[in-house]
């Protein structure tokens, strides 16, 4: 025990005159949360719309009237020609083009269908897919109106109405602020444990350390308890300024936050401990610690829905901690569900440190005899 | 080896490291005396810090036995290893504080030691700020730091300016007299020369052991030392009173088997040739002399 409260206190010695590292620390949780939380918008608005009129109607108007009123479509300016629109859209000026054929008005008072093309830039396919959705339904929308008009129906024979729970307003940060966290432990415990450990073996004071009576598991306990204690610190400036700065609510209960947390603290420690045993040197560490980080972002749910994903994909993303401690961490702050809804993942994320562990031991032994 | 010599410390047999097909340490059977200062010489990549790492437990053997009949040790491993990021006295306490060394005891024995090697000035500076000299004095003082009978160093004077390197031999040299068994390796044979015994290690393999002063006097040839106005004199090698001959600076040593005999013949080569000889006489055989013979043999 004293020999581990002496790791302890030589670590974070080291730590805290390690001004670079602790500066990340502090810094990494920040822009992440700025960056994604307010650049990373899912949703599209403000599409720059150019449009080529040949009908120059009041009907016409009034349908662009109702474009540029959802607040998807920005009427940037108007073309004279089919190729000046398409001009305008491959030379990027424009990201959709709306055109009415000059007979538009005639058709519409005759009662005949008219038609009116929507050109969407499609190679950015966030953007075109709210401009499709949107123009799509404004069409249908005004298709309603005049129906119902001309038949004199006073209501809808159907009415859905979707209701988004936990996010009614569809606000980004509030889905991505909980999956920052994730991000930030998995950094702080793959890449910054498996490079803390690895440099011992650079400097070539673990072999110092192995001819004193220290024992391995004391090592790794004084070895790793500090980057715990860092990663916790960093979870709960991440949720702070969550908080402050986007307003995302924590529905749940902040213990089982901290305390589900851990699964997922040990499981990732699990990654970082087995990278520092095979790593030879600090770049490796990195670089491995990197080959675990990108699938995890993009397979875990944080950047694209797991749902639209191939099974097979589904599956490989059932291979990262990350994946899982997602559902629990959104679960909690997003839904305000507990324990009890969360034991599948708590349990996967057990299995997974107990394996990772395992095999770490296995390893160091090997190491040092 | 079941029944060990309690006078030994240290017994090796057979001791093998093989590192990717190759033998780094090979068949290495060793006796070290309990209050010996052992030095382990031969050059660069000789197999020392394997051999050392293994006596320390550090890496398996790959064939062979070693055993060590002394609980406590200190080691000081060839590259400096302790933390360049904290003071000479945070480094002092941590190890201590891993061998359960209450911090009385640890600043008791500390100053002991930093007031011996001269650090104790210097409590307060970052390990990375000291010189190579003072970086050594400080391993020192870790190794030492919980009363080992037995210390193993590895090159602790490389890199090291002179005058520190004779300051360390004579802290060396207090501590043994103190009752502490040394082991120390070394590329050095100046420094071989101040070993209790020496092992000629090269290519793994131990050539030859004893006291200098016994290596010296068993070495079978004689040693004359020449002089000339010549940038190459390797054509003296091919008289055949010759055995060997190397440069040692600007002098030139030559092994023959028998001295008069070869310094007749050498002086009359180097006539021939119009070679002006400064001098040429018979000195008593170097450690190195030794080594370079030893190693020599084993070419052939
Ligand atoms: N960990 C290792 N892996 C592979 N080869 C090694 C290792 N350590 C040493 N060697 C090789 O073993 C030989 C002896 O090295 P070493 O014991 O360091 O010699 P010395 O200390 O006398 O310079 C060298 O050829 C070196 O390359
Ligand atoms: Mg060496």
């Amino acid at each position: 025990m004293s020999r581990i409260l002496a790791i302890l206190q030589k670590e974070f010695l080291q730590m805290k005159r390690d001004r670079l590292t602790l500066g990340m620390v502090f810094m990494l949780p920040l822009v992440q949360l700025l960056l994604f939380g307010y650049a990373i918008q899912t949703e599209v608005k403000h599409i720059s719309t150019v449009v080529f009129d040949q009908s120059m109607s009041i009907e016409s108007r009034d349908l662009l009237d109702s474009f540029s009123s959802s607040g998807y479509f920005d009427i940037t300016g108007t073309a004279k020609g089919y190729a000046e629109i398409t001009k305008m859209i491959d030379s990027g000026k424009a990201k959709a083009g709306i055109i009415f054929p000059p007979d538009f008005a005639e058709k519409l008072r005759k009662g005949e269908t008219a038609p009116v093309q929507v050109l969407v830039d499609a190679s950015d396919s966030m953007v075109s897919n709210s401009a499709i959705a949107v123009a799509n339904s404004i069409g249908l929308l005004k298709s309603q109106k005049i129906i119902m008009q001309k038949t004199g129906v006073q209501s809808l024979p159907y009415d859905i109405r979707v209701r988004p729970w936990y996010n009614p307003d569809g606000i980004t940060a509030y889905y991505m602020v909980p999956a920052i966290l994730g991000i930030i432990v998995t950094m702080t415990m793959v890449m910054m444990t498996s490079m803390g450990i690895v440099r011992e073996r650079e400097k070539g004071t673990l072999e110092q350390l192995m001819v004193t009576p220290v024992k391995s598991y004391e090592l790794m306990i004084g070895k790793v308890i500090p980057y715990i204690a860092l990663g916790y610190l960093q979870i709960t400036v991440a949720l702070l300024v969550g908080g402050v700065v986007f307003g995302v609510p924590i529905r749940g209960s902040i213990l089982q936050l901290y305390l589900l947390t851990l699964f997922f603290i040990t499981a990732s420690l699990g990654i970082g401990i087995f990278i520092s045993n095979i790593a030879r040197n600090q770049m490796q560490a990195f670089q491995m610690s990197f080959f675990v980080f990108l699938p995890s972002i993009m397979l875990s749910g944080f950047m694209f829905p797991r749902e639209a994903m191939p099974s097979i994909i589904q599956y490989i993303g059932n291979i990262f901690p990350l994946t899982f401690y997602l559902t629990i961490i959104r679960g909690i702050v997003l839904k305000g569900i507990g324990f009890p809804y969360l034991i599948p993942q708590v349990m996967s994320l057990l299995v997974f440190s107990v394996i990772m562990m395992t095999l770490s031991i296995i390893k160091f032994k090997k190491k040092i005899a | 080896m079941d029944k060990m010599n309690i006078n030994n410390i240290i017994e090796t047999e057979s001791l093998t490291k093989v590192f990717g097909g190759l033998a780094a340490v090979n068949e290495v059977t060793l006796k070290i005396d309990r209050g010996d200062i052992f030095g382990l010489v031969g050059p660069d990549g000789a197999g020392k810090t394997t051999l050392l790492r293994m006596l320390c437990g550090l890496i398996t053997p790959s064939r062979g036995r070693i055993s060590r009949n002394s609980d406590s040790f200190g080691y000081m491993p060839q590259k400096f290893s302790l933390y360049g990021d904290l003071t000479i006295a945070e480094n002092i306490n941590f190890f201590g504080a891993l061998y359960k060394i209450d911090s009385k005891t640890i600043r008791r024995r500390a100053d002991e030691i930093l007031e011996i090697t001269g650090l104790a000035g210097f409590k307060s500076r970052f390990a990375d700020d000291l010189s190579g000299g003072m970086k050594q004095k400080l391993a020192l003082t870790c190794a030492l730091l919980a009363k080992p009978a037995l210390l193993v160093l590895d090159e602790p004077t490389y890199g090291v300016d002179p005058e520190s390197r004779k300051e360390f031999w004579k802290i060396l040299y207090q501590l043994n007299k103190e009752g502490v068994t040394i082991v120390v390796s070394t590329p050095y044979m100046d420094e071989a020369e101040l070993c209790k015994t020496v092992a000629l290690i090269s290519r793994g393999i131990i050539m030859s052991t004893g006291d200098p002063g016994s290596l010296k006097k068993s070495f079978p040839y004689g040693i004359l030392e020449l002089k000339a106005d010549a940038r190459d004199l390797d054509f003296i090698n091919d008289l055949p009173e010759v055995v060997d001959g190397d440069f040692y600076g600007d002098k030139y040593h030559v092994a023959v088997y028998e001295v008069e005999q070869a310094k007749a013949a050498i002086i009359n080569l180097l006539a021939e040739k119009k070679v002006a000889i400064h001098h040429l006489r018979h000195i008593p055989p170097s450690m190195e002399d030794v080594f370079v013979a030893v190693t020599k043999e084993e070419v052939v």
